[in-house]
């Protein structure tokens, strides 16, 4: 338990510490939330699809937690970089639990992250129900907490960041892109219909939506399930490849 | 203690280690030397589990290190050759991790703490950021940390390297206190030869991944019919000078990459 503590604070105080981290990463947001926002307003209300900014902005929430939380992971390789990693893997605890504090204080991290982007929307014009912000801070854990098992376990098999690039370009711009944080699942293309269905992030997308403006594409119960299914998943694969690394 | 028997690595076509069996007595001081990429950072990862061998067994008090990999991490306690702080915390908090995560009790880590810091001459510092220390200081805080808890094998890799003669004097002194009183055993590297002569009991030099002798100092001496430990060494491992070790090449490699990808 105290491993996890140690470890979980450890990432707490790392980012409270580097201001740079916490307004760069409110730059793109806000970037997307008042450009695309704003932007594509009128043409989504003439849709009929009603106000954009407040579909959008669980969609950007989303996306925040998202960058976030696979950035928290890919501190690994950072750790990696400047030895501490090797403190973290001779120490006389099961490696499991130093990766699991490790992933739930990048979670932590995330879901801050996520918070205050909630309130620059709201800032913005966003108009969330309030009872729902208990729903809401669950979903944000679990969008947190598989991405940031996602990012451990990709940093656990690189060595530097010769392949981050990539894993940006191929798999995290992606994921957020056929996430529908940015248009609606209705009425898609077959292929990319299927492709939005296996994005995790989706369902992170989804259930933030049906619970903060109460518009569901898939079901809250679903969005919910696969959710939790996959923090499990990406948290048992995260906490494997962890284990395996060798120095 | 220790039984390494016939332990080899190899990273594609580069042996590191090739084939060496050494055994370490518990309470012994072992010192293991050799020039630049001669082997003995990779021997140190393989017996502390940071890397598995090629082939051959490691053997840490009785149990094998590639099979129950927590219980030997108990075992021990290690100060790397490399860096191993984290930059953005504080010395104290570094200390504090270290000492959380080996199940020191708060109390008794805190103390601990206060102590070690002020033996490395670091108490005016302990709430400074690591990333605003220079390399002594570094390199001193290694050392705290490594002694932080008290572990049956000590490994300590070129812990002196680049320190002064006064705080080196502080750690062997430490170290040689842990040895007697504690009955630590250790296993070190250095380059610094009159370090090992004055705290080794035994010494194994190793040569292009393999042990070209053990014994003890005068043994080595008899042996090559020198006068001191460096001439014995050099006589061992010949004259010439190797290339810095490819380890320094490869991080320096790793951060311009870093750096240029950012
Ligand atoms: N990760 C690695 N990949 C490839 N070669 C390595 C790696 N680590 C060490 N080596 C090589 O193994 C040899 C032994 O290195 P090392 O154990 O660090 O030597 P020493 O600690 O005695 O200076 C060197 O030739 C070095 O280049
Ligand atoms: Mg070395």
């Amino acid at each position: 338990m105290t491993t996890i503590y140690i470890l979980w604070l450890r990432q707490l105080k790392r980012y409270v510490r580097s201001r740079t981290r916490i307004v760069a990463s409110l730059g793109q947001p806000l970037l997307y939330l008042l450009g695309l926002g704003f932007g594509f307003s009128p043409v989504f209300e003439k849709a009929g699809q009603g106000s954009y900014i407040q579909f959008l902005a669980p969609g950007v929430i989303a996306m925040t937690v998202l960058f976030s939380s696979i950035f928290s992971g890919i501190e690994l390789i950072f750790d990696r970089q400047f030895g501490f990693l090797k403190e973290m893997l001779v120490a006389p605890v099961p490696r499991l639990l130093i990766m699991v504090g490790r992933t739930l204080g990048g979670a932590t991290v995330s879901i801050i992250q996520g918070l205050m982007v909630t309130v620059v929307c709201v800032i913005a014009g966003f108009r969330p129900s309030l009872s729902s912000l208990p729903a809401a801070l669950l979903f944000l854990a679990l969008i947190a907490i598989v991405f940031t098992a996602m990012g451990t376990a990709i940093a656990s098999v690189l060595s530097d960041f010769q392949g981050f690039q990539l894993v940006m370009n191929f798999l995290v711009m992606p994921i957020f892109f056929l996430s529908g944080a940015l248009f609606p699942l209705k009425n898609l293309p077959k292929a990319m219909e299927i492709l939005a269905t296996l994005d995790p992030l989706s369902y992170g997308v989804d259930g933030l939506r049906s619970v903060l403006i109460g518009a569901s594409h898939f079901g809250v119960a679903t969005d919910f399930a696969v959710l939790s299914v996959l923090s499990v998943v990406f948290m048992a694969i995260g906490a494997k490849l962890f284990s395996r690394i060798q120095l | 203690m220790i039984k390494v028997q016939n332990l080899v690595k190899t990273y594609g076509q580069i042996e590191a280690v090739r084939d060496i069996s050494f055994d370490v007595q518990q309470g012994e001081i072992f010192a293991f030397l050799g020039p630049n990429g001669a082997g003995k950072t990779t021997t140190i990862k393989m017996l502390t589990t940071l890397l598995r061998p090629t082939s051959g067994t490691v053997e840490i008090d009785g149990l094998d290190a590639s099979k129950h990999q927590n219980e030997v991490r108990k075992r021990f306690g290690i100060v790397f050759q490399d860096p191993s702080l984290d930059d953005e915390l504080t010395a104290w908090e570094n200390m504090d991790i270290h000492g959380a995560l080996y199940g020191v009790p708060r109390k008794l880590r805190h103390e601990r703490t206060d102590m070690l810091l002020k033996l490395f001459e670091l108490a005016d510092r302990r709430d400074s950021f690591v990333k605003t220390f220079s390399g002594g200081m570094r390199r001193r805080l290694e050392i705290a940390r490594g002694l932080l808890h008290t572990p049956k094998i000590l490994f300590l890799d070129e812990p002196t390297l680049g320190l002064d003669p006064q705080t080196r004097n502080q750690l062997w002194t430490h170290v040689q206190k842990l040895n007697q009183e504690e009955r630590v055993t250790v296993f070190l590297t250095t380059h610094y030869m009159e370090e090992a002569d004055r705290v080794a009991q035994r010494i194994a030099v190793i040569d292009h991944g393999k042990i070209v002798a053990q014994g003890t100092s005068a043994e080595l001496k008899q042996r090559t019919d020198t006068e001191t430990l460096e001439q014995a060494f050099l006589a061992l491992t010949g004259s010439s000078i190797r290339e810095e070790g490819a380890e320094a090449n490869r991080d320096l490699r790793n951060m311009a990459r870093m750096w240029r990808k950012n």
